[in-house]
């Protein structure tokens, strides 16, 4: 099975969507600054930063985060998660960090991604957008920005393709192993 | 997801350029960590890695030591003067010993080539060389690559000499076999004396002439000149050496714009290499020294792997 | 008592004698060889068949040899009893055994002992355990300097007396030359060779292996083949100036061949030995610090197993021995710098030697005299003979046996063997000597 939840349109209309409510909830993005988890969240991040930029007509910086070093896997696999950039080219003291990521799922991701945040300096907040919240959370972990809610089973996979990798832009529902 | 598929870094003969590349671009990302307020992250956090140093080394076990810190592992440090082995306790008891610790790392240093591979026989750790005889010095070799890319950004074709002892030197059989592997052009400058039989077969050129051998390189790498090496016939004397082949600013100059000078450290100042050299902006001899510490997270980092019997 | 060998091949390398045939034992003495059938102008074909049994009323011990073959036991004219002093190694009665079980029935035992055998108390000690508890005949060598440290000579004329049946530093070289021409001087009195252990240890240094691309790549101190090659040419110079008696020992490289080859073209009294390590494996043993290969004179290269084998083959070459070396497993299972040199041989030599025939290199007499007689003749020993009235001392071989080697194994207390899983063929079954039949029939495959 192989279902397709979103297309362009659909991303396009979401990202704008939490843009609207990422301004609106901080009340402009003076103190804000977005940081996409590495790699399809960084891409979001900057899709954000884009449509932002088009309502405030003003820069909002974003960062690349990597949470490989922070996983709680790590020894109960045989091959180790590639690291990637992080690349944080701003101070984080004091401002509304919003974590970025494609998928939201158990949350652990998003625990790993925090703890890396913290050392990297102290956010006066964190909020968390993600363009799918596929349910199943393993943490009390919730998204303040939702592009889109889709209940799924633990037998499928969500599958983000983006047009920063070469791809279409679309979401599809996959059922059985990946 | 990446590894490197094996169980232990007992030298670079023998890894291929892909899996050069992966320790490269990972210790790229922990270079990362160490420029910031936190230096620690908490990718092997409950680890414990084994630093066994049966030769006295300050700078690369405290390299090893920052490396497995940086990682959250628990470290500890166990060198001759303070170990049985000097009560005359075999390496077998030694590794046995240290077995039922339950490490998951034992890095090794020793004055014999081919225990790094003993102890990889008889462990379940996965174990790393630091340095074993006249064999290899695997993440030296791995650092003086990093720095080379960080600076001239490409390796094929790079005009490479590394000058000195290179038949004592396992830094130096390292740095050919990782270098050859990532397609640079690579010169031995040294007396004959200091020429390893074979080294034809390397895909070295060789020259005895270091006004010769230095002319329009990329890249120059100088090792350290041991003084007993004149007891053993080698040289007549560190002065000779130092007049021949020493690193001055005019050798330096025979070298390509903006060419780069490492030196594995300790130096020996006035002999392999002359101060105002060291000191130049040409050195990059202390970036040499951060980049051990991200390489060797790096290493640690992709080494480990299930341990089927710890967590049956 | 009398002992029969039946329908056995037998090889008699004396007499060039071969063919299919009985032999008569009796009171541990050969009584008769009967021939049933020979190589033309050989022996006396006889075609009795069974009957020749039937002659002996009293049931004597019946050997059926059908199959295989009968030979001289072996004389394995270099070998490490480690007795006196390093018993944890090997004892006078285990390596013998080992001996007994390799198919030879007299080892000559080199002096490097704990105290050294260097003079006729030493030499004495050893006569006796061996005569007591040795499964084979036992010859020692005495030591050429006192405490082999090379300085001066030791007492040759008493150990000659008490029973050493040659001379040698083995395990280091006599360094110096002039206590080396004394030596070969000296000796002429005795007429007791001495054995040179050739190898210039200044060039040795530190090196624990062959000198070459693949010392340098396993990051290895070499050895050069100089080492053993200019020793070799000083003691042939030197034998040559004395008119002494010189055999080379563990000859490894081509160069030695060659230097050898030489002298004795020159007329030079020089006869020389090798090993089955030096030319069935090369320096590749050693890679992943395997110090089972760790060896002295060390495993060479391709080049110089064809050396050797072309020695062997037109006899510049005379002898092969084993260098029986056999350590602890502790000695081995460490650093390889530090780790002991040296191969556990005796239960391997035969089979290996085997392989040269198989190749074409020797024929099977040819081989067989390299292994019994030659040494025999050297040392003056009248062994390595099939003859009428002398003693029983002889191995009965299958050929066709085939065996992995399994080191743990071994009757030798040394289990250190780079040939540990590897398949050869050609088993002694039965060996007599010293009174005693050593019967391996039941250990077949």
């Amino acid at each position: 099975m192989n279902k397709v939840l979103l297309d362009k349109k659909d991303i396009d209309r979401a990202i704008t969507r939490m843009a609207h409510e990422i301004i609106e909830k901080n009340r402009g993005i003076e103190d804000v600054r977005l940081i996409g988890i590495q790699r399809g969240g960084v891409y979001i991040a900057k899709r954000l930063a884009g449509v932002i930029k088009e309502i405030e007509g003003q820069e909002v910086s974003v960062g690349a985060l990597d949470i490989a070093m922070y996983r709680d896997d790590i020894g109960m696999r045989d091959e180790q998660p590639a690291i990637r950039k992080t690349d944080v080219p701003f101070d984080i003291n004091h401002k509304v960090v919003i974590l970025i990521d494609d998928v939201l799922f158990t949350g652990r991701s998003i625990r790993a991604a925090m703890d890396a945040l913290m050392d990297i300096g102290r956010p006066l907040a964190i909020q968390l957008a993600v363009l799918i919240d596929r349910g199943h959370r393993e943490l009390p972990i919730r998204a303040d920005y939702v592009g889109k809610n889709i209940p799924t089973s633990m037998q499928e996979t969500v599958d983000v393709e983006l047009s920063e990798e070469g791809k279409k832009d679309v979401v599809r529902l996959k059922r059985g192993l990946e | 997801m990446s590894s490197l598929g094996i169980k232990d870094l007992l030298g670079i003969k023998g890894l291929s350029r892909k899996q050069i590349y992966l320790v490269l671009d990972t210790a790229a990302g922990f270079k990362d960590v160490l420029k910031r307020d936190i230096k620690k992250v908490p990718a092997l956090r409950g680890k414990t890695v084994f630093n066994l140093f049966f030769e006295p080394s300050t700078r690369t076990r405290t390299s090893f030591e920052l490396a497995a810190k940086r990682l959250s592992t628990d470290v500890i440090n166990f060198s001759v003067p303070t170990s049985s082995f000097v009560k005359g306790e075999s390496l077998l008891d030694t590794i046995r010993t240290i077995e039922s610790y339950g490490v998951d790392y034992i890095v090794i240093r020793h004055s014999s080539s081919g225990v790094p591979h003993f102890i990889a026989r008889h462990s379940h750790a996965s174990v790393v060389n630091a340095g074993d005889g006249i064999n290899e010095h695997p993440t030296q070799a791995l650092l003086d690559a990093f720095t080379i890319k960080e600076k001239k950004g490409y390796f094929e074709g790079l005009k490479i000499a590394i000058v000195g002892d290179i038949l004592h030197s396992r830094v130096a059989k390292s740095n050919i076999y990782c270098l050859r592997e990532l397609g640079a052009e690579l010169r031995i400058v040294a007396p004959p004396t200091f020429v390893p039989h074979g080294i034809d077969s390397f895909g070295v050129e060789v020259y005895f002439d270091a006004d010769k051998g230095l002319k329009d390189v990329d890249v120059i790498m100088m090792l350290r000149i041991q003084n007993e090496r004149q007891e053993g016939g080698f040289l007549p004397s560190s002065d000779e050496y130092s007049r021949f082949w020493g690193l001055t600013e005019e050798r330096l100059a025979r070298a390509s714009q903006g060419a780069v000078v490492m030196h594995p450290g300790p130096m020996n100042r006035g002999v392999e290499i002359m101060s105002e050299v060291a000191d130049s902006t040409s050195s990059v001899i202390l970036e040499q020294v951060t980049n051990g510490v991200a390489v060797r997270m790096a290493v640690l980092y992709l080494l480990n792997r299930t341990r089927v019997t710890k967590h049956v | 008592m009398i002992i029969l060998i039946v329908n056995g091949h037998i090889i008699d390398p004396r007499n060039e004698m071969y063919g299919l045939g009985d032999i008569v034992i009796e009171n541990w003495k050969i009584k008769e060889i009967r021939y049933r059938e020979s190589k033309p102008g050989q022996g006396n074909p006889e075609s009795e068949g069974d009957s020749f049994v039937q002659q002996f009323p009293e049931s004597p011990e019946i050997i059926d040899a059908s199959g295989l073959y009968v030979m001289p036991g072996l004389v394995d004219m270099h070998v490490h009893l480690r007795e006196p002093g390093y018993e944890y190694k090997e004892t006078i009665k285990s390596g013998t055994m080992a001996a007994v079980r390799g198919g030879f029935t007299s080892v000559c035992c080199m002096p490097d002992t704990k105290p050294v055998n260097d003079n006729e108390t030493v030499t004495e000690f050893i006569l006796r355990k061996a005569y007591a508890e040795g499964a084979c005949y036992v010859y020692p060598i005495g030591a050429v300097t006192k405490g082999q440290e090379g300085r001066e000579l030791a007492e040759m004329g008493m150990m000659r007396e008490a029973g050493c049946v040659a001379f040698s530093d083995d395990g280091m070289p006599v360094k110096n030359s002039l206590i080396m021409r004394r030596a070969l001087e000296y000796s002429r009195t005795f007429g007791a060779p001495v054995i040179s252990h050739a190898e210039d240890i200044d060039l040795t240094a530190c090196g624990v292996m062959n000198e070459g691309y693949l010392s340098t790549l396993l990051g290895l101190k070499g050895i050069p083949r100089e080492a053993e090659v200019i020793m070799i040419k000083r003691d042939i110079d030197l034998a040559l100036l004395t008119g002494g008696r010189l055999h080379i020992a563990h000859v490894s490289t081509e160069e030695g061949v060659n230097a050898i080859r030489e002298a004795k073209r020159a007329g030079i009294n020089v006869t020389a030995e090798t090993c089955p390590h030096y030319f069935t494996i090369t320096e590749d043993a050693v890679k992943d610090y395997n110090t089972d290969a760790k060896v002295n004179p060390p495993l060479r290269t391709e080049k110089d197993i064809a050396a050797i084998k072309e020695g062997l083959s037109d006899d510049t070459i005379d002898v092969i021995a084993t260098d029986h070396a056999p350590h602890h497993r502790d000695e081995k299972l460490c650093e390889f710098d530090s780790a002991a040199s040296g191969i556990s041989g005796l239960e391997t030599a035969l089979p290996l030697g085997l392989k040269l025939v198989e190749e074409g290199v020797l024929d099977l007499s040819h081989l067989i005299r390299k292994m019994s007689l030659n040494p025999s003749d050297i040392l003056g020993l009248d062994r390595g003979v099939l003859r009428e009235g002398s003693d029983a001392a002889l191995v009965i071989v299958d050929m066709d046996s085939e065996f992995e080697v399994e080191p743990e194994k071994f009757v030798s207390k040394g289990k250190n063997t780079p040939f540990k899983g590897m398949y050869l063929k050609g088993r002694p079954v039965v060996t007599i000597c010293k009174g005693r039949i050593y019967d391996f029939r039941a250990e077949r495959p």
